[in-house]
């Protein structure tokens, strides 16, 4: 069973969300996204200043094994992107939770983020898949 | 049913990722196959083959029989443990599987097939024997190591028995000999020197793990493609099939066209083929973002084509790819990437030796 942290709130795409203040959410792909994926080999990333909403392709992460596409969990504006994992994509791998986060979000609506799934519901979500 | 290798248990205790490799229970990585393939192309590492299956042709006839049932001729062993790499070919000229063929003398030959084939094989092998002195055997009772890397032969022979030692001492590439209870030979499927050793079942388990305590990193699937793309090697089933051509496919130089008198398997529609033209198998690099995949749509001048196999080279540090395009093609060619055509250079089907580049 992969690691969930319960902290995180996730969509059902396999992204999590983590509150940083004052309306800024990190943004990344979870351990098990990571685990079917393999290992990673680009990021695709979103540019600063972009605008996203909610379920957008706004990324892509690409594996030995096959390209994703990353969706906006939250509606805003990128605020930072992850610049390491154009040299070490392989943190996606290894600390997907940590440095292996891929984008930093000013949410437009912080309420969105209360619709995402909690860890136990991500755990449900991707036991039925 | 799921077939299973007698290394299967040591593959869960190492913490393997399994996938049903077609009916095999096989790993795909036992963490990451990018380590696994720097593995081996800087140092050694290790891959259960046991799938593949051996087969033994023996009797009066054995030679007269492998020259017509193989594309190459095995008519050119005249060393004794010398091998062959040939396309089995069907009367369409399609590939019905390629193999290595090894020579101990005109009566006696050992075949290795692929394991995906296996049934298909076995019976295209009974039916072309029709006619023939000759008895086919199939040899499940070894498995199969293939240990390869710059350090592989250093690393196995400390395994070998003296005797063992002094069998392979200056064995060269494309060799293999019986020694004591292990065949050993100079094969391999990623580009790298190393062996390919046919072990007793009952001994299989120890000699993996007496491997893995020298230092021998355990690889999986997912570094085998990677490994033998780089190389420039086909994957059956992917590269070519029985639809394929040979001349279609780089194996051109597998095919032996001397003698004209030597009849085999697929003989009368090659040469037209070859008279006529064919599309041919290149290699792509693309040194941009992304991954070339097998399936993606290619532009050449004067026509198209298709990827077979892609992936990202971790050697090279970018993309490659093997595709089958139109013979008109120049030295770019444009592929269609999710929605958007990218352009690419245009190489002969080879992009790493011994762990270096050669683009």
């Amino acid at each position: 069973m992969s690691n969930i942290p319960a902290e995180l709130r996730y969509a059902a795409s396999h992204e999590w969300v983590r509150p940083e203040g004052n309306g800024v959410y990190t943004v990344g792909i979870t351990e098990h996204a990571q685990e079917l994926l393999g290992d990673m080999v680009f990021l695709d990333l979103p540019d600063e200043g972009d605008q996203i909403a909610m379920g957008d392709d706004v990324a892509v992460a690409e594996s030995v094994k096959a390209a994703s596409d990353v969706y906006a969990p939250i509606t805003g504006e990128v605020i930072e992107v992850n610049e390491d994992l154009e040299d070490s994509p392989e943190l996606v791998n290894s600390d997907p939770y940590g440095d292996g986060w891929l984008f930093k979000v000013k949410a437009d609506d912080i309420s969105e983020v209360e619709s995402l799934l909690d860890a136990d519901g991500y755990a449900e979500s991707i036991e039925d898949e | 049913m799921t077939n299973k290798t007698v290394l299967h248990a040591k593959h869960l205790e190492a913490g393997a990722k399994m996938v049903d490799f077609f009916g095999w229970d096989m790993p795909i990585n036992y963490g990451s196959q990018i380590e696994e393939h720097h593995a081996v192309r800087r140092d050694a590492g290790m891959f259960d083959v046991s799938h593949m299956t051996i087969v033994d042709v023996k009797g009066p006839q054995a030679q007269a029989y492998l020259r017509y049932l193989l594309a190459n001729d095995v008519a050119k062993l005249q060393d004794k443990g010398k091998a062959l790499y040939s396309g089995m070919l069907n009367e369409a000229g399609g590939v019905v599987d390629d193999l290595i063929v090894y020579f101990f003398d005109d009566t006696n030959y050992r075949l290795v097939v692929n394991s995906a084939t296996k049934q298909k094989d076995l019976d295209w092998l009974a039916a072309k024997a029709e006619g023939f002195t000759v008895t086919i055997t199939e040899r499940d009772e070894f498995a199969m190591i293939a240990v390869q890397g710059p350090n592989a032969k250093a690393k196995a022979g400390q395994l070998f028995s003296a005797a063992q030692n002094e069998a392979v001492a200056g064995m060269k590439p494309f060799y293999g000999v019986q020694a004591e209870d292990l065949f050993i030979a100079t094969t391999g499927y990623t580009g790298e020197a190393g062996y390919e050793i046919m072990v007793p079942n009952d001994q299989a388990a120890d000699f993996w793990q007496a491997l893995l305590d020298l230092g021998v990193a355990p690889c999986g699937l997912g570094a085998r493609d990677t490994l033998r793309l780089e190389a420039g090697m086909n994957l059956y089933g992917q590269d070519m099939d029985e639809t394929i051509s040979p001349l279609e496919a780089n194996m051109g130089w597998t095919i032996t066209w001397e003698p004209t008198d030597r009849d085999f398997v697929g003989r009368d529609i090659l040469t037209a083929q070859k008279a006529a033209g064919t599309d041919k198998l290149v290699g792509l690099v693309m040194r941009e973002k992304g991954v070339l995949r097998a399936g993606q749509k290619v532009t050449v001048a004067g026509g198209e084509g298709i990827i077979t196999s892609g992936t990202f080279s971790p050697t090279l540090g970018h993309s490659v790819a093997l595709a089958r395009v139109a013979s008109s093609v120049t030295d770019h060619a444009e592929v269609e990437m999710r929605k958007k055509w990218v352009t690419v250079d245009v190489v002969k089907p080879s992009f790493v030796r011994n762990g270096k580049s050669v683009l």
